[in-house]
């Protein structure tokens, strides 16, 4: 047997309660392995968002099983959860979610900061993998004084330097132009070159199609798969 | 095959001094915000510790006041009798009083039928509310007063027409200096200032007056051989009993027209008046420091509605409730305890600079100082909680749905 996937969802439902509740994931199956890159696409509310929050463990499903490096996330505890996202996903969101009175450093540390490593360690790191995602030069700017293709670079670093299973990137260009869409992205697949599994939501096609597997939602259930398409099991 | 760890073993922590760093990042990066929500619990505090301040302060110099004076001074004056009394002592009056055993030392004024005046051309009715009084040598060293220039009377300026000036009357009659020979116009003559006093404790009555010796009144001007005020120290823990004897002893005819008062009592009631003010100041500081204390959880509030992304960023990477929790009750301690040291420091500084203007000691309540930041930290700690706790309870997805 090969190494457990980075990601496994099985038959994962999610429902929100209401009259009727509403069933956003609707017996759900996805395998992501290591080193992966695979697209999730689908039209807003076909339940993409509701799969990155199950998947990132910020949500908790209704029924079924997510599994991270092999292990059952349901048997863990609220605590423990946190300690998975804080040592084993990476978050990237369309907003940047960066902290304005911090400069491009500390945000980036910010993604060490709950596994209770030390301040200089943090900045040593956070200094390197802002050098990975080619910000060598801004390490202390803060991030208001940038563009916003620098500022995703900032996040995607303070999603990378924790070194996590995978990385979860919600509609990563949503907020950019097209220049700066095509330097995230391109980032994106030299990460993935360097082995890092990623998984980008997206609904944009055109970015989808670039990716080498794309995972269509719909109406809360996996539409189509690509990687299942070519060789199915 | 590399086996990660299994993640049960994985927590999530946050390191206490990362606690104070995450807690400081707000107010850090939001100043002006920091500032105005630390104000109010400043200036309660400051208020709080500048009322203790000032008040043990002037407590202090009013004890030493007190006990400058001294406690065992009696102040005995004639009163106009109901039965018709001329409202004046007996001549021997004060020589009945000294001999009394349980009396020190007594001494007395007489009033002088003669108005004092800059010059001979000041109209006679201008007396600027000042009287001329005669007193024997002893006056001086019974009420504790002292010399401000030149000299108390003496053997020979108690004879001849010479005058002390009160320190109000030297006022008003706009003698600053006595450097040069100056004169008073008292009666029909000129007359010379041989000394000028410092206030007396409390008579200021005397303040106002210019003084010359008895023997001088008597062969210059008209004065009244009868006593207007004596004053007596007596022995201590005789206060009570020479009370009750001296009325009879002065006016053995008209004892009820006799009062005997304690001039220090007016200086222990003033401690006390100013007890009840502080008590009403620190009132006031109080409801100052809760205000603030509501303004702080008002911003912190704002805070978590404001940075619900952050609230939900912080928890995809990896933060607890408890984390969110710790953030925003250090937060709002840290804004208070900015407020409570700005706070302290305007009070004590305020004492300081109070205290010294008055010329009194200095004491700076460090009690005070330190419970009042301890208070601060309190108030916000708990106007911190409620907004604390909502941010932990925020959902992590819902948070991040901005």
């Amino acid at each position: 047997m090969s190494r457990a996937a980075a990601l496994e969802m099985r038959n994962v439902v999610k429902e929100y309660p209401g009259f009727p509740p509403v069933r956003a994931l609707d017996d759900v199956s996805v395998r992501i392995d290591h080193g992966e890159l695979i697209a999730v696409v689908g039209p807003s509310g076909s339940g993409k968002s509701t799969l990155l929050n199950v998947m990132g463990t910020l949500d908790r499903p209704t029924r079924g099983v997510v599994s991270i490096d092999g292990n059952d996330t349901a048997t863990l505890s609220d605590r423990q959860v946190a300690g998975v996202r804080a040592r084993r996903i990476g978050f990237v969101f369309q907003q940047f979610f960066l902290l304005d009175g911090m400069s491009a450093i500390d945000n980036v540390a910010n993604g060490l900061i709950y596994q209770g490593v030390g301040l200089k360690e943090r900045r040593e790191r956070s200094a390197e993998t802002l050098k990975r995602v080619g910000l060598g030069h801004r390490l202390t700017h803060p991030p208001s004084h940038m563009s916003g293709g620098e500022r995703q670079r900032v996040a995607v670093a303070r999603a990378l330097v924790h070194e996590p299973a995978f990385v979860l990137a919600d509609e990563p260009t949503g907020n950019l132009d097209s220049k700066s869409t095509g330097a995230v992205m391109d980032l994106i697949a030299g990460l993935h070159e360097e082995g890092t599994t990623i998984a980008v939501i997206t609904h944009d096609t055109k970015i989808a199609t670039s990716l080498p597997r794309q995972v269509t939602v719909f109406d809360g259930l996996i539409e189509s798969d690509s990687a299942l398409q070519s060789s199915p099991t | 095959m590399t086996a990660a760890p299994p993640l049960r073993a994985l927590g999530s922590r946050l390191r206490p001094s990362d606690v104070l760093r995450v807690g400081a990042s707000g107010p850090r990066a939001r100043k002006m915000r920091t500032a105005l929500s630390a104000l109010g619990v400043s200036i309660g505090i400051a208020a709080m510790v500048g009322v203790l301040g000032l008040s043990e302060s002037s407590k202090s110099a009013l004890l030493d006041e007190i006990s400058a004076l001294g406690t065992n001074l009696l102040t005995v004056e004639s009163g106009v009798g109901i039965g018709g009394g001329d409202g004046a002592f007996p001549e021997e009056a004060l020589a009945a009083i000294n001999r009394i055993e349980t009396v020190e030392v007594a001494t007395a004024i007489h009033d002088v039928d003669a108005s004092i005046l800059k010059t001979e051309f000041v109209p006679t009715g201008q007396t600027r509310g000042l009287n001329v009084v005669a007193a024997s040598r002893s006056l001086l060293e019974t009420l504790n007063g002292s010399i401000a220039e030149g000299s108390w009377l003496n053997d020979a300026t108690s004879t001849y027409p010479a005058v002390v000036l009160g320190s109000v009357a030297a006022e008003r009659l706009g003698i600053s200096t006595l450097t040069q020979p100056t004169y008073v116009y008292i009666g029909e003559q000129y007359v010379e200032v041989v000394g000028t006093l410092e206030e007396f404790p409390l008579s200021a009555d005397l303040d106002r007056s210019a003084i010359m010796g008895q023997p001088a009144a008597e062969a210059f001007f008209e004065s009244n051989p009868a006593p207007a005020t004596i004053f007596a120290r007596v022995e201590n823990g005789t206060i009570d009993s020479n009370r009750e004897l001296i009325p009879a002893t002065a006016d053995p005819e008209n004892p009820e027209e006799v009062t005997v008062s304690r001039p220090s009592d007016a200086l222990e009631a003033q401690a006390a008046a100013d007890d009840a003010l502080t008590t009403l100041f620190l009132g006031l500081g109080a409801v100052a420091l809760l205000v603030g204390g509501i303004g702080i959880a008002n911003v912190m509030v704002i805070a978590v509605i404001e940075r619900r992304g952050e609230i939900g960023l912080r928890r995809a990477l990896g933060a607890t409730r408890a984390h969110i929790r710790r953030q925003f009750l250090t937060e709002a301690v840290i804004l208070s305890a900015l407020g409570g040291a700005v706070g302290v420091a305007l009070g004590i500084g305020a004492t300081y600079l109070y205290s010294s203007l008055q010329g009194w000691r200095v004491i700076i309540p460090s009690t005070a100082a330190a419970g009042g930041f301890l208070a601060a930290l309190f108030i916000g700690a708990a106007a911190g909680l409620y907004p604390a706790m909502r941010a932990a309870r925020l959902a992590p997805t819902e948070a991040l749905r901005a």
